[in-house]
């Protein structure tokens, strides 16, 4: 049962008196082996969910770490095809760690939405965020997932009102990704105790565990989320470690780099007491 | 689909034309696009916004644009008389600054000081640098590396009307990229920020408002016509990138069932080859910049790049109205190769003394093709939506003559 996987994790992360960490990286950057190596290096470091970014041409929400992460992804020709078979090969030997399926609408939309659910929940995935679709537009997609029991995770931000969350929160489940900062990936850091009091209010009004994510890329900045925050969400500076291997070709540096940065970073989450 | 008997429905409450357009962003651009579309609501009640912009269309811009009989091509084709809408007449040289304008004035209403764009051939970059210098207004125009690198001249334009230039290296350095960073520069920069987009595409309500804003050309052109023949042409044509001189002309013809709507994208090279810009023709629907629509992509929903002679016609995707337009079946369109278009460039220069852009170039080029299925006694008007003074470099390249 999908959802209850991510439902799982929060209650374990809850019975421990921590926030989550949940760790990105862009499937097939540099290559798929390396993202499987990688993802068995982030869950053996502490990471309690991981998202699988599935590479678009065309990231308008994201900074230049993660469009770079994308074109050297396209690169090595990676699919939705080749995100889901991961999953799968993944799932294989791990039935509890959330994978969370992070991408743009439009190889969704090619794929078809009822296939992309099928497919999706075939390969053991529990939830996707899809940056393009806002609730205006991802009923198509709700309506696929009903058979599946996938999550529609949705984005909010701290511009988001109050009135707005409760159209952000309708249909959605699995966690809430809250934007830190107003901009794209990889964009400097929020204070934590500024966004607080958004952040109180998106779980008030959804109901939902709450990520946030934007700016965090180290054990200090993930330590100060995690006191707010249900989960902490890293992205572009997992990213990074695949970049300095796609320079060097060095790829087997990866998934150690990235399992560093985990253990840190988990180690960080793990010290704060959310009791 | 319903017969679409009422046009001026669309787009629906959810920025829908049929099963086109809505609003793809991320939640971040959401509260941004529903401000805007509320101003927009309110700016079209307010007689004094409507008045600000019919005297700057008027005595800035030079409107109405004429409608000049096209006497000599026309005895060159012998068939249906052949009127050109004057838009390449306007201030800055197209069609670009009908919208321009609206937009910035929408921006200051808004309180917003800043305002953004995207650019391929530099001319609706131009266009809003010089409304935002007319009004003291910061501008940003985003244009990829190597559009800046192939329009210097218009770059050096934007810089002396004091925009900055923000060169795009991401992807492959064209506009949809530029259309990116200037969509990631907005959602950084929520405050103060306005996005003035070029074309009639991107999330609602832009493709609306674009249209509405461009719409001036065929109310112009249908008053003019009625006035000047005391009937409706037979057809309307003009050339499409994203669509908006050609949306602007289409849309008050609309509801004339028997004015027939022609588009010409770009091919290229040839529609059947890698290298073309005809989203109807080559591409199946899409999501991209906010909107459903027609797209260049590949099996696996990736963006293709496009290719044009014209960079004001090289995006991958159309404006979401035309992509209705193209299924319901009331607008037809055609094609035209980067070749036809250079000798249709050449054409309309000798017979007329007019020198197009390379973007009218391509209507030019199928006039022939139009007029074989018009009555010989009717009427056409064609759009000439910019002029080509900044083309001559190029088409110099093309035709192999060092200058």
């Amino acid at each position: 049962m999908p959802t209850s996987r991510i439902t799982a994790r929060f209650a374990k992360a809850k019975s421990q008196a921590r926030a989550a960490l949940i760790s990105y990286l862009m499937v097939g950057d540099p290559d798929l082996e390396t993202s499987y190596q990688a993802m068995c290096a982030l869950r053996d470091n502490g990471a309690d969910i991981i998202e699988l970014g599935a590479p678009f041409t065309d990231p308008m929400a994201d900074g230049v770490s993660i469009q770079r992460a994308g074109q050297r992804s396209l690169k090595s020709g990676t699919t939705l095809n080749h995100v889901f078979a991961l999953a799968q090969r993944f799932r294989e030997q791990d039935r509890d760690t959330p994978l969370i399926l992070m991408g743009y609408a439009n190889p969704v939309h090619s794929l078809g939405y009822e296939a992309f659910a099928k497919h999706a929940a075939e390969a053991g995935i529990d939830g996707t965020i899809i940056v393009d679709l806002p609730p205006e537009e991802d009923q198509p997609l709700r309506a696929a997932y009903a058979a599946h029991d996938l999550s529609v995770i949705r984005l909010a931000t701290p511009t988001t009102s109050e009135t707005r969350m409760k159209t952000v929160s309708d249909g959605a489940s699995g966690f809430l990704y809250f934007v830190a900062v107003t901009g794209v990936t990889g964009a400097g850091s929020a204070d934590p105790q500024a966004i607080k009091p958004n952040v109180d209010m998106a779980r008030r009004v959804s109901g939902l565990p709450i990520c946030v994510g934007f700016g965090v890329r180290n054990g200090e900045q993930a330590a100060a989320m995690a006191s707010i925050a249900d989960g902490v969400v890293v992205g572009s500076a997992f990213v990074d470690h695949a970049a300095k291997a796609a320079d060097s070709g060095q790829y087997g540096t990866v998934p150690t780099g990235m399992g560093e940065l985990a253990k840190e970073l988990s180690g960080a989450i793990k010290a704060v007491n959310r009791g | 689909m319903d017969k679409a008997n009422n046009w001026d429905q669309y787009p629906d409450q959810n920025g829908r034309f049929g099963d086109f357009g809505g609003r793809y962003v991320a939640e971040t651009l959401m509260p941004l696009i529903l401000d805007l579309e509320a101003e927009y609501r309110a700016a079209k009640q307010d007689p004094a916004f409507t008045a600000q912009m019919a005297d700057l269309w008027e005595h800035y811009v030079g409107r109405p644009s004429p409608l000049y009989f096209a006497e000599r091509l026309t005895e060159h084709y012998g068939k249906a008389k052949i009127y050109f809408k004057r838009d390449e007449l306007n201030h800055t040289g197209a069609h670009k600054i009908n919208n321009c304008l609206g937009q910035v004035l929408l921006a200051m209403r808004m309180g917003k000081t800043r305002i953004i764009a995207e650019t391929g051939a530099g001319q609706h970059g131009v266009a809003t640098a010089t409304v935002c210098a007319r009004f003291g207004l910061k501008c940003l125009v985003f244009m990829g590396a190597t559009d800046v690198e192939r329009q210097k001249p218009n770059v050096f334009r934007m810089k002396l009307l004091g925009a900055e230039i923000i060169p795009v290296s991401s992807g492959t350095g064209t506009l949809k990229d530029a259309m990116n960073e200037a969509l990631r520069d907005w959602v950084t920069n929520v405050d103060d920020t306005f996005y003035c987009i070029g074309t009639a595409a991107g999330p609602h309500p832009y493709p609306e408002l674009v249209r509405d804003f461009q719409s001036i050309i065929g109310k112009e052109a249908r008053a003019q016509i009625l006035e000047r023949e005391g009937r409706l042409p037979d057809a309307v044509m003009a050339c499409i990138g994203g669509g908006s001189n050609a949306i602007g002309l289409f849309h008050p013809f609309l509801e004339d069932e028997t004015v027939r709507l022609i588009g010409v994208e770009a091919s290229g090279h040839g529609v059947e080859t890698d290298k073309h810009a005809a989203a109807l023709n080559g591409g199946e629907p899409g999501i991209l910049h906010g909107n459903k629509t027609y797209l260049l992509q590949d099996k696996a929903g990736q963006i293709l790049d496009a290719h044009s002679i014209s960079a004001g016609l090289d995006y991958p995707g159309i404006g979401p109205e035309h992509a209705f337009l193209r299924d319901t079946g009331r607008a037809e369109y055609l094609t035209c190769k980067d070749d036809e278009a250079l000798e249709a460039f050449q054409l309309c220069t000798r017979l007329e003394g007019i020198i197009p852009a390379l973007e009218p170039s391509h209507a030019l080029a199928r006039l022939p093709d139009a007029l074989e299925t018009i009555d010989p006694a009717g009427i056409l008007i064609m759009n000439l939506c910019g002029r080509g003074d900044k083309d001559v470099f190029s088409v110099a390249e093309h035709l192999g003559v060092e200058m």
